[in-house]
């Protein structure tokens, strides 16, 4: 049988959904917030447990594009995870999102600050905020940031809906030292 | 309906293209191929040269594509080389889910163009590129490596391409998707090389929204968990299709050397769990689909002469392609069928009717009805190596022979005779099973002349005692009509089960349809109409079919068989037609 998490494994907390707030974060050098460490001792993020797993489904791309209850949707626009061959089905499948960088470069070219160091590691993006300039998309150095039909990024905020449908077991939500 | 419901259409003769909404078509006979029937009824003169201008060439998936999980095969309809009627295949991979996000419900291809070119549909944009440089290359995955990195929408796409059986217009050359999926038979490939077309490349990036969004959410985790959960899908979960090598071989109805046997004394070695544990190297899955039932093989050689090089090569296989190039030839070697398997696959010929081709061929030369003169080289079961060769002869056609055996073996044997052990029907040579009365009837009755159309095979493994030939006849139109509403959803045939009536019915509501299963099964009715008429517009009559006396001479699980049950059913289902098509 294929790995297969029951419903309430890596169902993340509600609030996980939604960006944090600012109070949570430490102004730090230059004109970066990151994270306080000290709100909780371990963060939730999106992990690979085994890649050599993946088949390539994509099963995660749609359930990204679903993770808003109030409002899903059907296709990938919004995805911010890519599932892809490596070169040809012949090598096998690789599933491609944020790695949730210490530095991360997206947040540095964002003129708008829309993108913001998460609490949790990785970034929060505030929409109404972003003019899709595209920098972030050509600064990620691991192409981790999608462009969506609007011009905006499509990029992942380790919310952890999608781990609940990768059905073998390559994708999980859950705690990582800060 | 929130579906997509856009038509593309794509003119090879004049390098144009425009998009249509056809949300009229789509409301009416949902996608798949129930859309498909309309829009080649529409673009197609029904006269038309199938290797000609104006054939048609209509993909079309449908309204849960990708809404739900294990609804994404695409539907090609067009008019086949192979049998010179109405052509159908179905494909996995990533094309259904690409012409989804790229926003189309259908891609239609008409003309042909005058130069070698490939096609790349990026949502809404159409390029038509110079594939000069690329016609000619024989091998299906180097021309799609060539185009995959010339070309964006890394995991966003499909390639669908020809190898060289297609550039060179063999009858029943397939298409292929994503190195391991294909529209496999019927010749699908050859008309994409009469069109000049050596790759239909889509991108798509696009989202709609459902009409009920929780009610969305909450359907689809009730599809996954089924799919994950049950055992409905457990065949394909683990040993894949190759699973029914042993019990078919028990059975007695495991088509062996040509049909001249139903047991093959090397079925152990070729069997779907052999193959898993010496060979299976890996598995993957078509888009938004969990199973991951595509089952790939190593194949590890030594290369002569050169002592510790290696070559490694990863092979894709199922149970018709252990049939066709395995028991029906007499391989009982893994590794010499995975070369056939791969040759196959590099070529981008039909697996099925390269195998019955090739046996033909084999059995005739034993016969003398033809010599070496005509097959190049000593076709005899077993050996692999002469097969090998064999199929670069069908691709480069350095003969007649050879240019009548690209034609199928309906064609050749016309010219040579042999007619008796000619294993095709309705012009489509046979699938892997001879399990008796219902399977046969199924591949003749079938719309398709295929296993898939109505499992007649199926039939015949679950019959206690006899059933009459319109008691077999009913029930393979009753599970054809049906299944026209499955391929019209686009849904697997593989997850039928996990698509219940009572579960489309649900997964429609979110996307703002009401309909119901009465509803369903009289629009499954109404699609087989539509397509059994234009069938018999483009020249099918019943009379024309042909049963080859070989199934008569090997016995079945159901003893043998006799063709007066067959005169009786066909009589009985040409009264159907006349009642279903007024």
């Amino acid at each position: 049988m294929p790995y297969a998490p029951s419903l309430a494994e890596h169902n993340p907390p509600a609030h996980t959904f939604f960006p944090s707030s600012k109070k949570d974060m430490c102004v730090s050098s230059g004109n970066f917030l990151i994270p306080c460490a000290k709100k909780r001792a371990m963060p939730k993020r999106l992990v690979i447990k085994d890649l050599e797993r993946c088949v390539g489904c994509g099963l995660c791309m749609y359930a990204c594009a679903r993770r808003s209850a109030k409002s899903p949707e059907i296709g990938i626009d919004r995805s911010g995870i890519l599932t892809t061959s490596l070169s040809g089905f012949e090598r096998g499948a690789t599933v491609i999102f944020c790695r949730a960088c210490e530095e991360p470069p997206c947040v540095q070219v964002c003129p708008t600050g829309a993108l913001t160091p998460r609490r949790d590691g990785g970034v929060s993006y505030k929409e109404e905020l972003c003019i899709g300039c595209g920098n972030c998309i050509r600064a990620c150095n691991i192409g981790a940031i999608f462009e969506r039909s609007d011009g905006k990024p499509a990029v992942c905020v380790h919310c952890g809906y999608c781990a609940k449908f990768c059905p073998h077991g390559v994708l999980a939500f859950e705690e990582v030292p800060a | 309906m929130r579906a997509r419901t856009k038509v593309l259409k794509i003119d090879l003769s004049r390098y144009k293209y425009e998009a249509e909404d056809r949300s009229e078509l789509f409301e009416k006979w949902l996608g798949g191929v129930g859309v498909a029937v309309q829009l080649l009824r529409e673009e197609i003169d029904v006269k038309a040269d199938p290797l000609g201008e104006d054939n048609v060439i209509v993909f079309a998936i449908g309204p849960f594509t990708p809404a739900y999980p294990l609804a994404s095969k695409t539907v090609a309809l067009f008019k086949s080389p192979l049998t010179g009627n109405l052509g159908e295949s179905h494909a996995g991979g990533r094309t259904a889910t690409s012409i989804a996000n790229a926003g189309y419900g259908a891609i239609v291809i008409k003309g042909t163009s005058k130069t070698p070119v490939y096609v790349v549909v990026n949502n809404e944009k159409v390029y038509f590129r110079d594939a000069r440089g690329i016609w000619g290359i024989k091998s299906s995955p180097t021309a799609g490596r060539i185009i995959a990195e010339r070309e964006k929408g890394r995991g966003m796409r499909t390639i669908m391409r020809i190898g060289g059986a297609g550039d060179n217009l063999v009858r029943y050359a397939c298409v292929t998707t994503e190195t391991y999926r294909h529209f496999g038979r019927l010749g699908l490939g050859a008309v994409f090389g009469s069109k000049k077309l050596k790759a239909l490349v889509v991108i798509g990036r696009g989202s709609y929204k459902p009409a009920d969004a929780g009610g969305y959410r909450k359907v689809y985790e009730k599809i996954f968990r089924t799919a994950l959960e049950s055992d409905v899908m457990n065949k394909y979960h683990l040993l894949g299709t190759p699973v029914n090598v042993n019990p078919l071989n028990e059975l007695g109805a495991l088509p062996t050397r040509n049909l001249k046997a139903v047991r093959f004394e090397r079925a152990e070695e070729i069997s779907g769990e052999a193959f898993a544990e010496f060979n299976l190297g890996r598995r993957i899955g078509c888009s938004h689909c969990p199973i991951a039932c595509i089952h790939i093989a190593v194949l590890r050689e030594p290369y002569e002469g050169a002592p510790y090089f290696y070559k490694t090569t990863m092979i894709s296989y199922d149970y018709e392609l252990i049939y066709a190039l395995g028991t029906m030839l007499g391989i009982g070697d893994r590794d010499c069928l995975l070369k056939l398997i791969h040759r196959a696959e590099v070529y981008g010929l039909d697996a099925m009717s390269t195998g019955v081709c090739l046996a033909w061929a084999t059995e005739a030369l034993e016969k003398g009805l033809i010599s070496e003169k005509e097959t190049l080289v000593k076709l005899q079961f077993g050996d692999h190596d002469a097969y090998l060769r064999a199929m670069d002869f069908l691709v480069d056609q350095p003969n007649d022979f050879y240019k009548h055996l690209a034609q199928g073996v309906e064609k050749t044997s016309d010219v040579y005779g042999g007619k008796e052990f000619a294993l095709a029907f309705g012009g489509n040579e046979m699938p892997g099973y001879h399990v008796g009365y219902a399977t046969h009837l199924g591949y003749l009755m079938g719309l398709r002349h295929s296993h898939l159309d109505n499992a007649g095979y199926s039939l015949d493994q679950k019959i206690e005692g006899e059933m009459t030939p319109r008691e077999v006849v009913d029930s393979l139109v009753k599970e054809e009509m049906w299944r026209q509403v499955l391929s019209s959803l686009v849904v697997c045939f593989f997850a039928r089960g996990v698509y219940k009536p009572e579960t489309v019915v649900e997964a429609f509501k979110p996307l703002g349809a009401e309909t119901s299963e009465e509803k369903l099964r009289e629009l499954g009715r109404e699609i087989y109409v539509e397509k059994l008429k234009l069938k018999m517009d483009m020249g099918f009559t019943l009379d024309s079919l042909r049963l080859p006396k070989r199934i008569f001479e090997t016995e079945t699980p159901h003893g043998m068989l006799k063709e007066e049950f067959f005169k009786e059913a066909l009589d009985y289902y040409a009264h159907k037609i006349k009642e279903l098509t007024g």
